[in-house]
């Protein structure tokens, strides 16, 4: 570790929260000229590392050193100081200023003491040129794309910073196309010299970007490496500390006898949000739904639960015409729906694990029937242990939890409820590879259970691995329902791409 | 079990309440003696508990309504109303049950109004329930036709100013109210869907709760409990003042339901705690008059407490004092 020429270092840093280590004697180097990955589990200590380089957080022990000198990070402006610019996963900039205030807040240019407003934005004109952006710097920030709007934050860290910067998942709600123009930035701003931190539970973009890779485990630097001498079954399993085994990962699935159909959609439709589909899904089988961001996945998803209404065709349970036009008619009927984004649509953030358990049961039996504090304990203990979700207490608010641990406990919620039909959108984005694990095992039991599922990914083999069928969504209408062979990765991009149907040949 | 009711008694809401009290007693010696006359109660305690009535009836429905992250402006526009609407039936010489069942029945319907606005066109509840607070009183001034309508009835006047079992009225029918809703929200399962509305309302909608009903309960009680607090209020002085009645009364209701601890954010709610809140409110009002200062004093020693408990209940104080002084965190037992 003995290199001068990081230019931003950490050394022997310890954290201790109450009588919990959240870094145990961290190294962690960053040289100039590199892309470096943060990984690990969630709780690993990845953002309690970043806080302390930001500042927003204090060490218990160890040093924080730039350019090989000693620094008081006290405060996030004094990290900004010393050249660190941070950007988060959520865009936080102002969504409702144009794209230039965005980009000089703070530090606007001024002239008789008044802000500089044509000079601001003409700096600004340049400086997204510089990222490749054409976009009028007078425009609301929030009228853009996320990946402008993370582009734009980016911009700002940099002009900002200049040395280093910090990228905490920024990916995370980019599509494919989005994410290749961010690793063309990340890679322009290496070339400048620029150190980056990045950080993804996104293996590809790892490997795919990144020069070096430091992983993180309880706290605990595992190893720093440089990515040419891995290989990802190496980082995996340095992240988990042991092999996994994602069950049937290998490749399709064995022709399974389907049960009867249970869901009958008969050019279902929402104008303005999904083209009309016609898809028939059995007891006992897991639909894959896939899609590029965008493509109507998610509108499909909220449609089958009621959460926006079908405007157009019909829908059969166990052969009956029925109306889901509300959450609350498909949750009577048995289903279920995890939502993609989880903290806005999911959790129950200042309630209880227990309550965030229980609270779609108690919704289903009305509030007149309420279960007493024992029975939601023995329910929320249940499934808690079944789910394997890790938390000190069941009291405890779920904001408290990792997101692995918080998607654990919203499909406790619904299973809980005794479904027939779960619909699940994007169940493994943004969580650490155990609970990851634990997801996927979950719904092969579920299916084998006899249930019937539809499951939203955007990680190809995944889907692959546990589905019997794939619907593939292009621009809002169902372009392909994929079976048998044709279930891989090869013809699901196929069929995304060119919207012509991957026939098995 | 000794352990757990000290440690309720120990929560900062009813320390503050003893605090206050005991300055009470100090500036004012016979604060605590309370005598039996003419088959009632008298006394500076009693006072602060009949006077501290109609915040307390308010503060019971409000705090539904914040723990759903909304507020109720209306209310004491509400009380005008059902005020007005008592004191003119029976003016106009229908009897009292009738004049009363018709103020509960404007104060529910203007309670769903609001509902309506909040629940339905999704409008913020702040500027929906200001339509009401500014519309409400030129309605009860309306059917006052600018008057103070004052009336005789016995029974009117029985609920403002009458006694059950030595207590005054006006407290009786909060304790009443408190217990009914603090069961209905406890054992039922209303305290956790309000709580869910409050903390997610988009995740509560896709957990299957209702929601929009739910706002129009909880608005519909808030105006319910306006329209008790006004009738109580009129037999009081035996007349509506449409231009006074419960003039104010909406951000004291809402001051007593943040000192006990729920948040204007929304979430964790606690009924009894809000009412020991309006009592706090209450008892400083009766000690500043009782000990003599002059009642301006009150605006001033009011200021302060807000203060107070806007201190407490920062993030700084929050890291300073981690545990106790908290706003409810888990209200349940």
């Amino acid at each position: 570790m003995v290199d001068a020429d990081y230019a931003l270092e950490a050394r022997g840093i310890i954290k201790v929260f109450g009588n919990h280590v959240a870094l145990d004697n961290v190294d962690f180097g960053l040289r100039a000229g590199e892309i470096h990955a943060l990984l690990g589990e969630n709780g690993a200590g990845k953002s309690t590392l970043i806080k302390i380089l930001t500042g927003a957080y204090q060490p218990t022990t160890g040093q924080v050193l730039a350019d090989g000198v000693p620094v008081a990070v006290d405060n996030p402006q004094q990290a900004q100081k010393h050249g660190i610019g941070t950007v988060y996963q959520e865009v936080n900039l102002l969504p409702n200023r144009s794209v230039a205030e965005n980009l000089f807040l703070g530090h606007q240019p001024t002239r008789f003491g008044l802000v500089d407003r044509r000079k601001m934005e003409r700096d600004s004109r340049d400086i997204l040129e510089r990222y490749g952006l054409d976009i009028d710097p007078a425009s609301e920030l929030g009228a853009h794309s996320v990946a402008v709007q993370q582009i734009v934050a980016i911009a700002r860290a940099v002009e900002l910073s200049g040395k280093v910067l910090i990228l905490d998942e920024p990916t995370a709600s980019l599509d494919r196309n989005e994410v290749e123009r961010l690793f063309e930035i990340m890679r322009d701003l290496r070339a400048k010299g620029l150190a980056i931190v990045f950080i993804t539970h996104f293996l590809d973009q790892v490997f795919a970007v990144a020069d070096r890779v430091t992983i993180l485990r309880n706290g605990k630097r595992i190893e720093t490496r440089a990515l040419d001498d891995v290989t990802r079954t190496d980082v995996v399993r340095l992240m988990l500390g042991k092999d996994v085994a994602f069950s049937g990962a290998t490749g399709v699935q064995d022709a399974r006898p389907l049960g009867e159909v249970l869901l009958d959609f008969r050019n279902y439709g929402r104008k303005r949000s999904v083209h009309p589909f016609t898809l028939s899904i059995h007891k006992g089988e897991v639909v894959g739904v896939a899609g590029l961001l965008g493509s109507g996945r998610t509108e499909m998803a909220r449609i089958m639960f009621g959460a926006d209404a079908a405007d157009e065709g019909e829908v059969h349970f166990e052969g009956k015409p029925v109306s889901i036009a509300r959450p609350t008619d498909a949750i009577s009927k048995g289903f279920g729906f995890c939502p993609e984004d989880r903290k806005a649509e999911g959790i129950f953030g200042d309630l209880s694990v227990r309550e965030n358990i229980i609270i779609a049961l108690q919704g289903k039996l009305g509030w007149f029937s309420a279960l007493n504090r024992d029975e939601q304990m023995e329910i929320a203990g249940k499934f808690g242990e079944a789910m394997d979700i890790r938390a000190a207490s069941l009291d405890m608010p779920i904001k408290l939890l990792s997101g692995g641990n918080q998607q654990k406990v919203i499909l406790s919620r619904w299973l809980a409820t005794d479904p027939a039909f779960l619909i699940l959108d994007e169940p493994t984005r943004g969580i650490d590879v155990g609970a990851h694990a634990e997801i996927v095992r979950t719904i092969n039991r579920l299916r084998d259970e006899g249930l019937a599922l539809v499951v939203i990914s955007s990680e190809l083999d995944e889907v692959v691995a546990y589905s019997s069928r794939i619907v593939v969504m292009r621009d809002r209408e169902m372009v392909a329902e994929l079976s048998g062979k044709d279930i891989n990765p090869g013809v699901i991009v196929q069929a995304i791409a060119n919207h012509k149907e991957g026939t098995a040949s | 079990m000794m352990r757990r009711i000290l440690g309720q008694l120990a929560n900062p809401q009813l320390l503050a309440l003893a605090g206050v009290l005991l300055i009470n007693w100090l500036l004012f010696p016979n604060f605590f003696r309370i005598t039996w006359q003419d088959g009632r109660l008298f006394g500076s305690l009693i006072d602060v508990l009949n006077r501290g009535a109609p915040v307390a009836i308010l503060a019971i429905g409000m705090v539904g309504v914040i723990a759903t992250k909304g507020v109720d402006l209306s209310v004491g526009a509400v009380m005008a109303m059902a005020g007005a609407v008592a004191a003119t039936l029976v003016v106009a010489g229908y009897p009292a049950p009738i004049a009363v069942a018709a103020a509960l029945t404007v104060g529910l319907l203007c309670g769903l109004w609001n509902g309506f606005l909040v629940a339905v066109l999704d409008i913020q509840p702040i500027v929906a329930t200001l339509v009401l607070m500014v519309a409400g009183r030129g309605i009860a001034q309306l059917i006052t036709q600018g008057f103070i309508v004052t009336f005789n009835d016995p029974v009117l006047i029985f609920i403002g100013t009458g006694s059950f079992l030595g207590l005054p009225m006006a407290a009786v029918i909060a304790i009443v109210l408190l217990v009914i809703v603090t069961l209905l929200v406890r054992k039922t399962a209303l305290g956790l869907f309000i709580e869910a509305v409050g903390v997610n309302r988009a995740a509560a909608s896709l957990a299957g709760i209702r929601s929009r009903m739910l706002l129009l309960y909880v608005y519909g009680l808030s105006g319910l409990c306006a329209a008790i607090a006004g009738i109580i209020v009129a037999g009081d002085i035996r007349g509506a003042d449409a231009n006074n009645a419960g003039l104010w009364l909406e951000l004291d209701a809402i001051l007593a339901v943040v000192i006990g601890g729920t948040s204007l954010l929304g979430g964790r709610f606690s009924v009894p705690l809000a009412v020991v809140g309006a009592i706090i409110i209450q008892a400083m009002n009766t000690g500043i008059l009782v000990s003599g200062f002059p009642p301006e004093f009150n605006l001033i020693v009011k200021a302060g407490l807000i203060f107070l408990v806007l201190i407490i209940q920062s993030p700084l104080a929050g890291r300073l004092f981690p545990a106790r002084l908290r706003p409810v965190q888990e209200a349940r037992k």
